[in-house]
């Protein structure tokens, strides 16, 4: 059964001689949630205006429901957006924005009715009718836009980071609603975001982006358990990512111990990258652990302790639930199935060491990565 | 806490508020005494009276000042659109190119326009050359609205291309994700959110069209009085002055009502944008 | 669509600059006429520059643009500066209003009206002869008046009040944190104002057409002398001199603006 949708072949393109996307295949199936997911910059929202036909590939092929449409335009394709930061009409009101697509389509004004109500409903956007975009709160507005992409009943949804702007708590209601909607209506979602947890939470199939390439596409378990290189492993949650070598199957040598592991089908003594999860590693007394170090740093994280321990000059992040004291010795117990194995990349030793770690940076680079954002939007418009 | 205002601060404005009561408001409060006097200085209503006489001048005035503004729209608000949506580095070229003709002088403008049709100008040299009758342009109604157009063309544009920079190319994306052709984008969202800079183009050409007297004179060939010629007219002799000041004062309460109107159309169109 | 837009944009530019360029060409021609090109000469410059009247005309422009766009300037600084602090709502408004109204009006109803203003009170002190150079200059300063206050205004709003209030903190009075720190940050402002002022000043022909005589003539005021009646071929030598100059101009600020730009940009890049 092929009940593919969307077909991305060898998509190429660049801006001002900078390439954003090199080479993108990508096959998108019918009634599937789809989430690419990527740092800025990575050219998530390129290939999502490709497909909504906002921007043409220098190369490759666009394909909807086996035709290829590289030339048609954006108002001929069967697909709507939701667009980052909405692009509601500033002189319509709620309704006429939301009926706004019947109307080009000269449908008669008694069903243009029925349909916007069933829409507003849908996104609880009752007695809102009459209001202008710029009354409203960016959670209604978010509903807005999507209701003003749905009414025309496409088989697609493209949504450009929607939930950017919202805060935390508003994020995770609309994030629940989103996959209400897309169950109820069966309709294709194409997701971009940079945001793992969302990522994760939402979809049926995640693609990983970095530099203009797909690095993984998978279920949210398989991109989380068995993340393909060092960039995956690091971007989908936290990782210590360590150099080891494979003896033989089932067996993994990193921080001079040798491990059992469930890994296997790499060449006789392969050096590889070793991801542990930090909360796969359990805390023991020292004289039980298979390696051994000194704690050197203890976050308080609300349910449980976020430890960073110096194991031969190699910094770890552990997840317990146990309070251990700076500067204590402790031993560390790894399962064999916590242990996976990936195959060197070219992001291998760029990622997972925790020796500069800390929260402070990571929420300074946050900032950062919204500018860069906008910084490629800029180049889009 | 109030603060306190410094001397220099409070007195700042003191220069600028006499002499604008002294050369803005006093000169306006003569031309309303000159409107309702005589020559004698006594109060009278004949000057006002007497403009019944002058309302073919007024109505020709306003129907060629209407079409030369409907030109100008016409014309500039594809050129905004287009200047608008080209590269930042060419816009800016085209900006230069726009404003260069507002700061060249509208008699140079004027006189230009005028060699190009005169009679023994090049366009009637090209047509000649090509076998045609040559055709006296200079002298006709057509030639004072184009004068009209070509000279206050970039006041239309400029105003509109202001808002049109302002327009969001996410709005025209929406509007074509939703279906629309590009010509649905420009009718249902690209013009209804440039009605500000349309108003003001409008009020920005309307107003120099009414009120001139040069273009009139060159390629009117003096067979068109419009109102500014009219106006010029009285006041070469104090004997017309008060004739002369009761025209300016009707047309400029005329201005003032159709501006302001405009403005409240604007304005409600800004509220819907804001 | 893209060649469409390009044609158009072609066309329209074409069609505005023709018979500018056609003039600049014909300024040239040995010949007095307008039909044929006869071969290139400067004829008709040496006849301008010989011309005193026309060169009593430009001193009396540039004069004139200077000093009623430097008053203009003064003026209108201090009355943005008054209006920023103004409390008082309605005499804010009102002010603006009459500040404005030279902006909206008709050129020829203000000209008209000042002309009766100076000529009444001319009358009742006197004077038979009151219009001329400075009737001129209360005619352009009050014209320029409102651009000034409109360029320097916003650069008051703009200007953190925190920064006054740390100038006196460090001992400065009112005046001198006036002096010391907002005028740099408002001199931009005061500098657009200016050129404004002195640009409109130059170019400004109906309201001095009413207000002056003929003994003080402005450029544009010859101009319109020139060409009231016949064909003078020196005038489009003067012209072109003028669309020269003026393309000049605007091609340095341009270039200029631009390195502003630009140096701007990088220091917010490295921010």
């Amino acid at each position: 059964m092929d009940n593919t949708l969307i077909k991305l072949r060898s998509i190429e393109k660049s801006f001002d001689g900078e390439q954003v996307l090199c080479g993108i295949d990508l096959d998108i199936h019918d009634k599937e949630f789809v989430t690419l997911l990527g740092p800025s910059g990575c050219g998530k929202t390129t290939t999502l205006r490709i497909i909504g036909g906002f921007e043409s590939a220098d190369t490759g092929d666009v394909y909807f429901d086996g035709e290829r449409i590289n030339e048609l335009p954006a108002h001929k394709r069967q697909v709507n957006t939701v667009f980052q930061r909405y692009a509601l009409f500033p002189h319509l009101n709620v309704y006429d924005n939301v009926a706004f697509g019947l109307r080009v389509q000269k449908i008669g004004e008694e069903e243009i009715q029925k349909r916007v109500r069933e829409m507003l409903e849908m996104t609880g956007l009752r007695g809102f009718e009459s209001r202008r975009p710029s009354t409203l709160s960016g959670g209604q507005q978010q509903r807005v836009a999507i209701a003003r992409a749905l009414i025309n009943r496409p088989r697609v949804l493209l949504l450009d980071e929607p939930l950017g702007a919202l805060d935390l708590k508003l994020r995770k209601d609309m994030q629940n609603e989103l996959k209400r909607i897309q169950r109820e209506t069966g309709i294709t979602f194409i997701y971009v975001t940079h945001d793992q947890e969302e990522a994760l939470s939402m979809s049926d199939t995640v693609v990983v982006m970095a530099n203009g390439r797909i690095q993984q596409i998978g279920t949210p378990t398989d991109i989380y358990n068995e993340p393909v290189n060092a960039f995956v492993a690091d971007f989908i949650g936290e990782s210590n990512i360590i150099d080891g070598v494979m003896p033989e199957d089932n067996k993994a040598r990193f921080a001079g111990h040798t491990f059992a592991c469930v890994d296997g089908g790499f060449a006789k003594n392969e050096a590889v990258d070793i991801v542990i999860r930090p909360e796969d590693v359990d805390v023991v007394p020292v004289e039980k652990g298979m390696l051994s170090g000194t704690v050197s740093g203890v976050t308080f994280k609300g349910d449980y302790y976020e430890i960073i321990v110096d194991v031969k000059g190699f910094k770890w992040m552990i997840e317990t639930s146990d309070f251990v004291a700076p500067d204590e010795k402790i031993g560390l117990y790894i399962e064999p199935d916590a242990i996976h194995v990936m195959k060197k990349s070219e992001y291998s030793g760029k990622f997972g060491d925790y020796s500069t770690f800390s929260d402070e940076m990571d929420h300074l680079s946050d900032p950062d990565a919204e500018v860069g954002e906008d910084e490629e939007e800029a180049i889009l418009s | 806490m109030k603060k306190k205002l410094s001397f220099l601060e409070r007195a700042a404005a003191v220069p600028h508020m006499v002499w604008a009561v002294m050369f803005i408001v006093a000169p306006l409060l003569f031309v309303a005494y000159f409107a309702f006097t005589d020559t004698n200085g006594s109060f009278t209503f004949s000057n006002v009276e007497l403009l019944s006489s002058y309302s073919h001048i007024f109505l020709v005035s306003i129907c060629f000042s209407l079409v030369a503004t409907f030109f100008c729209l016409l014309i500039g608000y594809p050129l905004a659109f287009f200047m608008s949506r080209a590269k930042p580095s060419t816009q800016k070229l085209l900006t230069v190119l726009l404003m260069l003709p507002m700061w060249i002088s509208l008699l140079i403008r004027t006189y230009s326009l005028m060699t190009l049709l005169d009679n023994g100008g090049l366009v009637n040299s090209l047509l000649t050359a090509l076998g045609l009758d040559p055709i006296a342009m200079v002298g006709t109604g057509g030639a004072v609205i184009l004068g009209m157009i070509y000279d206050f063309l970039p006041y239309m544009v400029l105003p509109i291309y202001t808002s049109m920079q302002k327009l969001d190319n996410r709005y025209l994306e929406a509007a074509a994700d939703l279906g629309c052709t590009p010509l649905q984008t420009m009718l249902r969202v690209v013009l209804p959110l440039t009605v500000p800079g349309i108003i003001s183009g409008i009020t920005m050409v309307f107003v120099p069209s009414i009120s001139t007297f040069y273009i009139s004179q060159k390629l009117g060939g003096g067979n068109f009085d419009l109102i500014g010629d009219t106006i010029e007219r009285q006041f070469k002799y104090p004997s017309t002055y008060h004739v002369g000041a009761a025209i300016s004062l009707v047309m400029m309460i005329l201005i003032l009502i159709s501006v302001a109107v405009m403005n409240r159309f604007s304005d409600e169109k800004g509220e819907m944008i804001v | 669509m893209k060649t469409l837009s390009r044609v158009y944009m072609w066309v329209v530019f074409a069609l505005l600059y023709a018979p500018i360029l056609v003039l600049v060409i014909f300024s040239f021609n040995r010949g007095g006429s307008l039909s044929s090109y006869t071969g290139f000469s400067f004829r008709w410059y040496g006849e301008l520059f010989r011309d005193s009247v026309a060169l009593q005309s430009l001193k009396n422009s540039l004069v004139l643009a200077i000093s009623s766009s430097a008053l203009a300037t003064l003026i209108g600084t201090f009355a943005a500066l008054g209006l920023d602090r103004m409390r008082n709502r309605y005499l804010k408004g009102a002010v603006n209003s009459v500040t404005n109204i030279p902006m909206m009006n008709p050129d020829i109803v203000t000209g008209v009206s000042m002309m009766l203003l100076f000529v009444a009170v001319g009358g009742i002190l006197g004077l038979s002869d009151v219009l001329g150079r400075w009737t001129m200059l209360i005619a352009h300063t009050t014209f320029s008046l409102p651009y000034v206050i409109l360029s320097v205004l916003p650069k008051f709003r703009q200007f953190d009040a925190s920064l006054r209030e740390a100038a006196m903190d460090l001992g400065c009075t009112p005046a001198r944190a006036f002096f010391k720190v907002e005028l740099p940050h408002l001199l931009p402002g005061v500098i657009s104002g200016f050129i404004m002022g002195f640009t409109l000043s130059l170019d400004d022909f109906v309201i001095s057409h009413f207000v002056s005589s003929p003994d003080f003539q402005t450029l544009p005021l010859y101009i319109y002398n020139q060409t009231a009646h016949n064909v003078k071929y020196s005038m489009y030598a003067l012209c072109t001199l003028i669309i020269v100059t003026i393309l000049a101009l605007l091609l340095l600020v341009n270039f200029a603006g631009g390195i502003g730009d630009r140096t701007k940009r990088r220091k917010e890049a490295t921010k």
